[in-house]
C-alpha cells in the first residue's frame, strides 16, 4: 500500500492550565490516503479540533505542547519544523477551514484582498493577477457576480456566502488535504447541504483529501469514505463508513449512532432514544484504564486496567475495546 | 377561513392554546435622531391552536421567527398585534398581575444552559426562587422538600441544590432549567431549542426526560428547534415556519411522509442521514434566506421555490386544510 498522505502516531497534545495538565490528544493515531474524505467524529472536548489544528500547528505554544508522537506529512514529520517551513506547508499543501467564517475572516479588509494575500504569497503573483484569480475563485465556490464581490467585506456575506469564501481561499493554492473543523455546523440545513455539495465538487475537482471534523453523524454518513471516532483524547474505533453504520464494534460508537433521532424512519417504528448516561472524564485525569468504562453498560473489571489497544476486527476497522 | 378568528370558550375539545394572527415588528432605528427608518416582521400572521397533552414541534431556520413566536405567546417579548388565548383569556390584553399567574401555567426553557442560569445563585437558589415568588412553599421545610423533589424529577442529586451553575455540565445545566420550570406545576412548557447546544448523546437524555415528564405530570409542549430529526421524534404535530410564516402545518409522521410544501420537502431532504447506505434525492435550493427587512412579494419562498410560477410573486398563499389536519400554503400543491 503507498505511503498515506497524513499519517499521525501517538500524537499527544497537552495544554498546561492552572489546574494541572489536560491532556486534550492523549496518543490519536489517524491517517489520511490521497484524494479520500476521513470523518473525524466525537463530541465536544474530545480532542478533534486539537489534533486537527496541531497537523498544521495552529496550538498556541504554550499553554500548549506536543508531549510525544508524530505528524507525518508524506513522510516527513511536522513537529520539529520551523515556523517558515511550516508557512511553505500551509494553504499550499494542507489548508483548513473553520466553524464560524465570520471570526475567521478579517472584517477590515475585503474578501478579494484576503483571497488576494494567500495567493501573493504563495504563487508569486502581483497584486492585481491575484486578485483576478480571487474573483475567479470566488466564481468557482458559486459566489453570484465575483467580479464585484471581490470588493466586498466579509459583513456583506450571508453565513453560507461566507463559508464559499472560506473555502475558495482555502482552496486558492490547491493544498492536497482540506481540514474542515466543523464547517457546516453553524449553518441551516439547507445550506448545509449546499456548502458540503460544494466540497465534494471541489474534491473532485483538485483531487485533493478531505479531513473532515465533525459531531454530526449525518453528515459524516453522506460525505465520508472512512470515519474516525475520538473519545477522550483517543482513538476508540476506525473503520470504513458502511462498516461503522452497519457494524459499529465500540459501545461508545453503538451509543452515539442509536442516540440519534432519524428522519427517515417512519413514526410507527420510533422508539425511545437510547441515551448514553453520564459525560465525558475530566481530561485533568482521565481514567486509567479504558476512557468510556464509566458509561459504558458492557464494563467490566478489566475495563479499568489499562487502557486497550486498538485491534483489528475487520479489514481497515479497529476499534478499542477489550470485547 | 383557515381557522376561526377567536376561540369559543366554551367548546369541549378546546385547545390548551390558541395563536391567532400574531405579528411582531421590530423597529430598525438609524440616523443621528435614530428615527425608525425600517421594520423586520419577524412573525407575520402567525396561527395555530396546541391540544392539551400534546407537542407541537414549531421548525425553521435561523430568522424565521420561530423563538419570536415562543416569546411573544408568554409576553417576554410584547406582541405587535394579535391573540394567544390560553384556556380562554386572550394572554395580549392581561395586566401585569394577570400575567404573573399566568406565568405558573406556562414556563419557557431556553438553548443556552449556560446564559439562562443566574452564576451567582446556588442551584438551590435558582430553582426555589419561583415558589417564593408564586408562594407555593408555606414553610422553609416545604420549600426544601420541594426543591430537592425537584431535582430528583429531573435526575440530578439533591446535594446539587448547594452548588453553583459553573459546576455542571451542559445536559446538567439543562436539567436545572427544566427543574426550574417544573416548579410552578406549569401546564404548557416552551422549550425554545432545549438540545441544540448539547453533544448528542446528552441530547438523547434530555429529549428522553422531557418525554419522561410529559407522561408524568400531563404537560402540553412547544418545541422550538431548527434541527428537524429531533422535531420529527418528539412532536405530535409539527409546524413549519418561512420568513415569518407558517407555511405548513400536520402530524408530524404523515409532514415527514407526504410534506406538501415546497420548503417543506426541500428541508426535510436536506437532513443527513445517519446510514451510508441510505441513498435519497436530495432537493437543493438555491441561494440564501431572503432579508426579512425586504421578504419577497407574494409567497415569501417564491425566489428559491423550485414549483414556483410567475403570480407566486403577486399572490400570498393562505394556509389551507389540504387534508383533514393537514394545512398548507402554497396556491399549486394539493
Amino acid at each position: 500500500m503507498a505511503e498515506p498522505l497524513l499519517d499521525i502516531r501517538g500524537l499527544k497534545t497537552w495544554f498546561k492550565t492552572e489546574d494541572g495538565m489536560v491532556r486534550a490528544v492523549d496518543g490519536v493515531d489517524l491517517h489520511i490516503d490521497s484524494g479520500e474524505t476521513l470523518g473525524v467524529v466525537g463530541e465536544s472536548g474530545c480532542g478533534k479540533t486539537v489534533t486537527a489544528r496541531s497537523v498544521l500547528k495552529l496550538i498556541d505554544m504554550p499553554p500548549g505542547r506536543f508531549e510525544a508522537g508524530q505528524i507525518l506529512w508524506k513522510g516527513r514529520d511536522l513537529i520539529p519544523l520551523e515556523a517558515s517551513e511550516m508557512n511553505s506547508i500551509r494553504a499550499k499543501e494542507i489548508a483548513i477551514i473553520f466553524q464560524e467564517p465570520m471570526t475567521s475572516l478579517n472584517p477590515v479588509y475585503t474578501v478579494g484582498d484576503q483571497i488576494a494575500e494567500v495567493i501573493e504569497l504563495h504563487q508569486k503573483l502581483s497584486r492585481k493577477q491575484a486578485l483576478v484569480a480571487a474573483a475567479e475563485m470566488l466564481r468557482l465556490v458559486n459566489i453570484p457576480n465575483p467580479q464585484r464581490r471581490v470588493h466586498d467585506y466579509p459583513h456583506q456575506f450571508s453565513g453560507g456566502m461566507r463559508q464559499r469564501v472560506m473555502i475558495a481561499m482555502a482552496l486558492s493554492c490547491q493544498p492536497k488535504l482540506l481540514i474542515a473543523d466543523e464547517p457546516t455546523t453553524a449553518l441551516d440545513v439547507t445550506i448545509q447541504a449546499q456548502i458540503l455539495e460544494l466540497m465534494q465538487e471541489m474534491k473532485d475537482r483538485f483531487g485533493m483529501a478531505i479531513m473532515l471534523i465533525t459531531h454530526a453523524m449525518g453528515v459524516v454518513a453522506e460525505t465520508c469514505q472512512r470515519v474516525t471516532v475520538m473519545y477522550a483524547g483517543l482513538v476508540v474505533e476506525e473503520a470504513p463508513v458502511e462498516a461503522l453504520f452497519g457494524n459499529p464494534r465500540h459501545p461508545y460508537t453503538q451509543g452515539l449512532i442509536r442516540s440519534i433521532p432519524r428522519v427517515d424512519r417512519s413514526a410507527a417504528k420510533k422508539q425511545r432514544l437510547e441515551a448514553i448516561a453520564g459525560t465525558v472524564p475530566n481530561m485533568l485525569e482521565p481514567p486509567p484504564g479504558c476512557r468510556f468504562a464509566a458509561r459504558c453498560k458492557f464494563a467490566m473489571d478489566i475495563c479499568n486496567q489499562g487502557i486497550p489497544p486498538l485491534k483489528e476486527v475487520g479489514t481497515g476497522h479497529f476499534v478499542r475495546c477489550v470485547l | 377561513m383557515t381557522v376561526p378568528a377567536a376561540v369559543p370558550a366554551s367548546d369541549a375539545a378546546e385547545p390548551l392554546l390558541s395563536v391567532r394572527e400574531l405579528r411582531k415588528h421590530f423597529a430598525i432605528r438609524g440616523g443621528i435622531l435614530s428615527r425608525v427608518i425600517d421594520k423586520v416582521h419577524a412573525v407575520d400572521g402567525v396561527s395555530f391552536d396546541i391540544a392539551p397533552g400534546e407537542t407541537l414541534g414549531l421548525v425553521g431556520e435561523s430568522g424565521c421567527g420561530k423563538s419570536t413566536t415562543g416569546r411573544c405567546i408568554l409576553r417576554l417579548i410584547e406582541p405587535s398585534s394579535g391573540e394567544v388565548w390560553f384556556q380562554g383569556t386572550d394572554v395580549t390584553k392581561m395586566g401585569p398581575e394577570k400575567l404573573q399567574s399566568l406565568r405558573r401555567d406556562m414556563q419557557i426553557i431556553f438553548q443556552d444552559p449556560y446564559a439562562s442560569l443566574n452564576p451567582r445563585l446556588t442551584i438551590g437558589a435558582i430553582i426555589g426562587e419561583a415558589l417564593t415568588i408564586h408562594k407555593l412553599a408555606p414553610s422553609r421545610q416545604a420549600h426544601e422538600d420541594r426543591v430537592v423533589q425537584l431535582l430528583e424529577t429531573v435526575g440530578l442529586r439533591p446535594d446539587h441544590m448547594r452548588r453553583f451553575p459553573h459546576e455542571f455540565s451542559g445536559g446538567q445545566r439543562q436539567r436545572i432549567g427544566i427543574a426550574r420550570a417544573l416548579a410552578v406545576e406549569p401546564k404548557l412548557l416552551i422549550c425554545d431549542e432545549p438540545v441544540s447546544a448539547l453533544d448528542v448523546s446528552i441530547q438523547a437524555q434530555v429529549i428522553n426526560l422531557l418525554e419522561d415528564l410529559q407522561e408524568q405530570f400531563g404537560l402540553t409542549y412547544l418545541f422550538i428547534a431548527h434541527d428537524l430529526s429531533v422535531v420529527e421524534h418528539i412532536s405530535t404535530r409539527i409546524a413549519v415556519m418561512y420568513l415569518g410564516r407558517v407555511v405548513e402545518i400536520a402530524p408530524a409522521a404523515e409532514l415527514y411522509d407526504t410534506p406538501l410544501h415546497p420548503y417543506s420537502e426541500a428541508l426535510l431532504s436536506a437532513v443527513p442521514i445517519p446510514d451510508p447506505t441510505v441513498k435519497r434525492k436530495r432537493i437543493m435550493l438555491q441561494g440564501d434566506v431572503p432579508n426579512p427587512i425586504r421578504p419577497p412579494s407574494g409567497c415569501h419562498f417564491h425566489t428559491r421555490c423550485p414549483i414556483a410560477r410567475p403570480d407566486c410573486s403577486q399572490r400570498s398563499p393562505v394556509l389551507e386544510e389540504k387534508r383533514p389536519g393537514h394545512w398548507a400554503a402554497c396556491h399549486y400543491r394539493e
